[in-house]
């Protein structure tokens, strides 16, 4: 009985149209970015840092992923741990998008201006760590540890499906215990350099986390998604039952809720303490239309996917849990618009079709590099001994 | 007697074995059985077709209570019953309110669910079930599996009940019997007997708990050192004869070190001919001097001494220290006044030592010359 998802699951390839639209997808949000870029920069590489975050998120939140399951040896994830593996290859576009932003470091960083630095105290400070060469070097050395990372959690394990090693998972059990500490280095490092700084007199130390938080969501919710579109059309076998399911939606449910905890933690400490240095941040954020936005922004990403995700029933609907990943992608977005842009709008919110292209130039990003990437490949990790204990998990 | 049939029972001896016979009772068509296992078994809620659960809508209702609760509980207190100002917070600062109504959110939610769970679906307190005190209850809840058949469903017979088990696969079918009465039966908490116990039980711990921690604990050696031969402040004691006190009044007209009596009491035009300010106005008496002023004077009289200030409008304001009349006081006069007060400005004997207070003056001195500069200020400048 343990071994008869040997004749459920036979390797298909996934559908060349779906490729096609990601390429068309792709091309459209390139064509917006190229506009956005001739006609205003500046406000283009603002959106081009969401872009980046965005790719990041779901990058990184995969790896993270792959890495919890090894080090918490967790079973009920196995059969999706292909899915995320081929997922986190997207670390290798993220750098693509940081390029056009080097070139527009002075739109974007006011610690960039030299003459600016050297007159104010608070910044001279801090140039120590704020300036052009360590920054520059922080992110190379950065994603090349990632890549590292990349191949020893994530790429090695395609060689499992034909020729599998016996000792593979404890060894990588072992990569990913040292990826843990270099995972919240590195995210902190990312999130502090490329949002953070953006107000460089500002400072939370919760910032890296509130990233976590939205980025583990957020690669989860693409992988449920992905998940979900897979088995719609019978790609992963007939295995995956609705407990499979209840799991996604659980921790989608419980990182809704991290969010909000870790979200409203920053907020709840700068505006008990009221120290001006600490609140200019949410001073920018409730200027003008900014105020609307930051309070819709409690609605849309918390109370809206709480309601979507209580009951016991919507964990694990396929139809409802398709609609809430969805939406906690979108709402990613969002998050990272109201983290980013009121540096560039800083009296009220800037919305037009240039705010789009982050999500259209992303959306085409994961579908192409997916796609591409999970031709000839198995969607199971069917080398993976633990796989049918995953195939067959039940509450 | 037990006469009453109450079910019949089925003993499986595997985990699968006792899903599939959930399986086939739930397929037969009775709707009243229960399985009885010594462990939790996966799957078997989907066996038995039992359906969600209702004890999520507890956590729900109790949840949403206790948010409410919660938070119209510290808004009434906060905001209408007792408004304070803390830390500067407006008197409905709602985003402290959330800590306080997710803790008592969860509490509630917690423990309606567990309370409701116990009391409401378990049917707790339940000391006379039919299947206690079984060989049926005995076995399943060590190493078997038993299904029970019900008594009360509409499809029951004992024959059907039993033929149904075993072509299910049971190991063993029984009939549990019961008696009305047993059923029935409620203790007398007005029992003589238990009453008695009851309170020869209260009086003997009572009593017990009194002489432990009253007098056993003040018995040599345990007493830790609460006796000794000291005198502690503020007791009666003889020891001084004719004072009933520990504590000594000193001889008439002394006074402690640094605290001298102030001499003008209500005279003000005395301490202005009697008192000079005994410090220079040095760059370190000047600084003392702006540090006090700025924060004991200041909220009133303003930084520039001008008389309005951040608490304009609260409180009667204060005449400008420029005037004329000021600045022709002694120096001795404005001691007086920061010692006794003036009109609503209260004595400022206990937040200045009379050093600090001669250091004020000084800066005041300062404010007022910056005000009316003289001539040979600007020459002296230069």
């Amino acid at each position: 009985m343990i071994n008869n998802w040997k004749n459920d699951y036979v390797a298909k390839p996934l559908p060349t149209k779906a490729l096609l639209t990601g390429f068309v997808i792709l091309a459209l949000g390139l064509l917006m970015m190229a506009l956005a870029f001739a006609i205003d920069h500046q406000r283009a590489a603002f959106n081009g840092i969401i872009t980046m975050m965005f790719l990041l998120s779901v990058a990184l939140g995969s790896l993270f992923i792959i890495a919890l399951e090894y080090l918490v040896s967790a079973d009920w994830s196995v059969p999706f741990r292909r899915v995320a593996e081929i997922l986190s290859v997207v670390i290798f576009a993220v750098p693509i998008f940081a390029i056009p932003l080097f070139f527009n470091m002075h739109d974007l960083f006011h610690w960039t201006h030299l003459e600016d630095v050297l007159n104010d105290p608070i910044l001279k400070s801090k140039m120590a760590y704020l300036n052009e060469e360590f920054f520059s070097i922080r992110t190379i050395v950065t994603f090349l540890i990632l890549f590292l990372f990349w191949y020893l959690l994530a790429g090695r394990s395609f060689k499992q499906d034909y020729a599998p090693k016996a000792n593979f998972i404890k060894i990588t059990t072992k990569f990913a215990a040292i990826f843990m500490p270099i995972f919240a280095i590195t995210l902190t490092v990312m999130a502090v350099d490329w949002m953070m700084s953006l107000e460089p007199h500002w400072f939370s130390t919760i910032f890296g986390v509130y990233y976590f938080a939205g980025s583990f969501t957020t690669a989860l919710a693409v992988i449920t998604l992905i998940v979900i579109l897979l088995n719609e059309n019978n790609y992963m076998g007939k295995m995956i039952n609705r407990d499979h399911y209840y799991n996604f939606g659980g921790l989608l449910f419980a990182f809704t809720n991290f969010w909000a905890y870790i979200a409203f933690s920053q907020f709840l400490l700068i505006w008990y303490a009221n120290i001006p240095e600490e609140t200019s941040w949410f001073l920018h954020r409730s200027e003008g239309s900014w105020m609307f936005v930051s309070i819709l922004m409690v609605v849309v990403h918390f109370v809206v996917p709480y309601i979507l995700l209580l009951s016991q029933p919507s964990k694990s609907d396929p139809k409802r849990l398709k609609v809430a990943a969805i939406w906690l992608i979108l709402v990613h977005f969002y998050d990272l618009y109201w983290l980013i842009m009121p540096t560039y709008g800083k009296h009220g919110a800037p919305f037009s079709w240039m705010e789009f292209y982050p999500l259209v130039v992303s959306v085409g990003v994961v579908m192409v590099v997916f796609l591409l990437f999970a031709r000839n490949k198995n969607l199971l990790p069917i080398g993976d001994p633990k796989l049918p204990k995953g195939l067959h998990f039940h509450l | 007697m037990n006469n009453t049939i109450y079910g019949v029972t089925g003993i499986f001896e595997t985990p699968d074995g006792i899903i599939e016979a959930a399986k086939i009772v739930e397929k037969s068509g009775y709707k009243r059985f229960d399985v009885h296992t010594a462990y939790p078994i996966h799957g078997m809620p989907k066996a038995m077709n039992l359906g969600p659960s209702p004890l999520g809508y507890f956590a729900l209702v109790f949840g949403l209570t206790g948010a409410f609760a919660g938070f119209l509980l510290m808004t009434w207190i906060m905001t209408y019953n007792y408004p304070l100002i803390i830390s500067g917070k407006p008197f409905f600062p709602y985003p402290a309110f959330i800590p306080v109504t997710f803790e008592i959110t969860v509490l509630l939610a917690s423990v309606g669910t567990v309370l409701g769970m116990l009391f409401v679906l378990f049917k707790l307190p339940n000391n006379s079930h039919p299947l206690h005190d079984t060989d049926y209850m005995k076995k399943v809840s060590s190493d078997k599996f038993g299904v029970c058949l019900e008594a009360k469903d509409e499809k029951f017979s004992e024959a059907a009940a039993k033929e149904l088990l075993i072509s299910a696969g049971a190991s063993e079918v029984g009939t549990i019997y019961y008696d009305e009465e047993t059923l029935n039966f409620k203790p007398n908490i007005f029992d003589v007997k238990f009453n008695v116990f009851l309170l020869v039980t209260a009086i003997v711990i009572s009593g017990a708990t009194y002489v432990l921690l009253n007098k056993l604990m003040y018995t040599e050696p345990f007493n830790w050192m609460h006796h000794q031969a000291r005198i502690d402040a503020q007791v009666p004691s003889k020891f001084f004869g004719e004072n009933n006190f520990s504590m000594r009044t000193p001889p008439k007209g002394t006074a402690a070190r640094g605290f001298a009596p102030y001499q003008y009491k209500g005279q003000p035009e005395l301490a202005e001919a009697n008192l000079t300010n005994p410090l220079p106005p040095t760059r370190e008496n000047l600084e003392v001097g702006k540090t006090k002023y700025d924060i004991y004077c200041s909220p009133c009289h303003g930084y520039h001494a001008l008389g309005y200030a951040r608490l304009n409008g609260q409180f009667p304001n204060p005449p400008s220290l420029h005037s004329e009349k000021v600045r022709n006081w002694g120096d001795g006069r404005i001691f007086h006044i920061i010692t006794e007060g003036q009109n609503s400005m209260p004595s400022y004997s206990t937040q200045l030592s009379k050093e600090e207070k001669w250091k004020v003056i000084l800066y005041v001195r300062a404010l007022e010359r910056a005000m009316n500069a003289k001539e040979e200020d600007i020459n002296n400048d230069k």
